[in-house]
């Protein structure tokens, strides 16, 4: 559904601006690179802007720091309405590996609402390219969320406060909070 | 600009030819170094969690839900695809895939959830104690993080505790 969303909204090119929040410049080569002749973003119209104020989608790259929050936020609010957001990059996606140290708030998910996450540390440019073209509906979705079991699990004898008893069958109440 | 050198622009760009990679329509071939986001084998996995105390992002968790059960939660946000859990998995449950077309809308999706059978001793039903006191404080056979928050907790800290445990790493909480 936000797929179709995506396509009526932006029929036309997208104009990205790209905002780093305190990240070590690792995704903005990536993204500088998805921009060359060999990967070649601009036939789906991407175009890089300087100023938030024509962009149609912002790429954050870096964790949402202390200092440059109010920053990110500002340069959020000046993009015109509609506006999409990725994050490019485990900083941006999940706050990286310094995600608790003090200086960090966290992925920047915490300070501008996220639509798309391109994971990597720093993604690959087809990766990045492959987000593009996800929200263009040129490709499907790769990935799902994994839940595997080793064991169906057998009677919990230790616990047997845990227990509860849905429709004639005991059910197992902690491992359905997971 | 003359005439002349746009000329020469031209058949400098004709020589070129065309180099861009007809990537989203056509498969990527990735280095053979290269490594992709990480695979958990939940037939292989012991659960020695030696993957969740080493991983640099701490984004490998682990919770014992009740004694033979213990749950190990691979976010996958924040990993930076160091490879360092697949290097020290002692039966090779992890490996490293090719897989970098992870782009998604909903960040969940490129986590893992295991749930593993843990064994317990036959005769008196529990696990193994550490047989020093010095052991059981370095290392924990029981394990708390916090799952619904994504949370990672430090393993010094007292568990089985209602109320929060750390405010000193809240950030994840908010």
């Amino acid at each position: 559904m936000l797929k179709e969303l995506c396509r009526k909204m932006f029929p036309r090119s997208l104009w990205v601006y790209h905002a780093n929040s305190g990240g070590c410049n690792g995704c903005d080569i990536e993204v500088l690179n998805a921009l060359t002749p060999w990967y070649d973003a601009e036939r789906f119209g991407i175009k890089l802007v300087g100023s938030p104020r024509h962009a149609d989608v912002m790429l954050c790259q870096g964790p949402a720091m202390r200092a440059t929050e109010i920053a990110l936020r500002r340069a959020y609010d000046a993009m015109p309405s509609p506006k999409l957001v990725f994050a490019i990059g485990s900083c941006a996606g999940g706050g990286g590996i310094w995600h608790d140290t003090y200086s960090v708030l966290g992925p920047v998910e915490k300070v501008v609402p996220v639509d798309y996450y391109i994971p990597g540390c720093p993604p690959r440019p087809e990766a990045i390219v492959f987000g593009v073209a996800l929200v263009l509906g040129l490709v499907e979705k790769k990935v799902v969320d994994i839940h595997v079991k080793q064991d169906e699990f057998p009677i919990p004898r230790y616990h047997p406060e845990d227990l509860e008893e849905v429709d004639g069958t005991v059910k197992y109440t902690k491992s359905e909070v997971v | 600009m003359s005439l002349a050198a746009k000329i020469k622009e031209v058949l400098i760009c004709l020589r070129a030819g065309r180099v861009t990679l007809p990537y989203p329509f056509e498969p990527a071939t990735v280095p053979k170094a290269f490594r992709g986001r990480p695979i958990f084998d939940v037939e292989r996995c012991v659960g020695c969690a030696g993957c969740a105390n080493n991983c640099p992002a701490r984004e490998i968790l682990v919770e014992d839900v009740c004694q033979e059960v213990r749950i190990l939660k691979y976010l996958g946000r924040r990993c930076t695809y160091c490879g360092r859990c697949a290097d020290l998995c002692p039966e090779n449950a992890i490996t490293m895939s090719n897989e970098f077309e992870t782009a998604t809308d909903e960040i969940s999706d490129v986590g893992q959830t295991l749930e593993l059978f843990m064994g317990t001793c036959q005769r008196c039903g529990r696990c193994f104690t550490s047989p020093t006191p010095l052991e059981e404080l370095k290392l924990k056979g029981y394990r708390i993080d916090d799952l619904m928050n994504e949370r990672w907790v430090f393993r010094s800290k007292p568990f089985l505790n209602e109320e929060k445990t750390v405010d000193d790493i809240d950030i994840e909480l908010d």
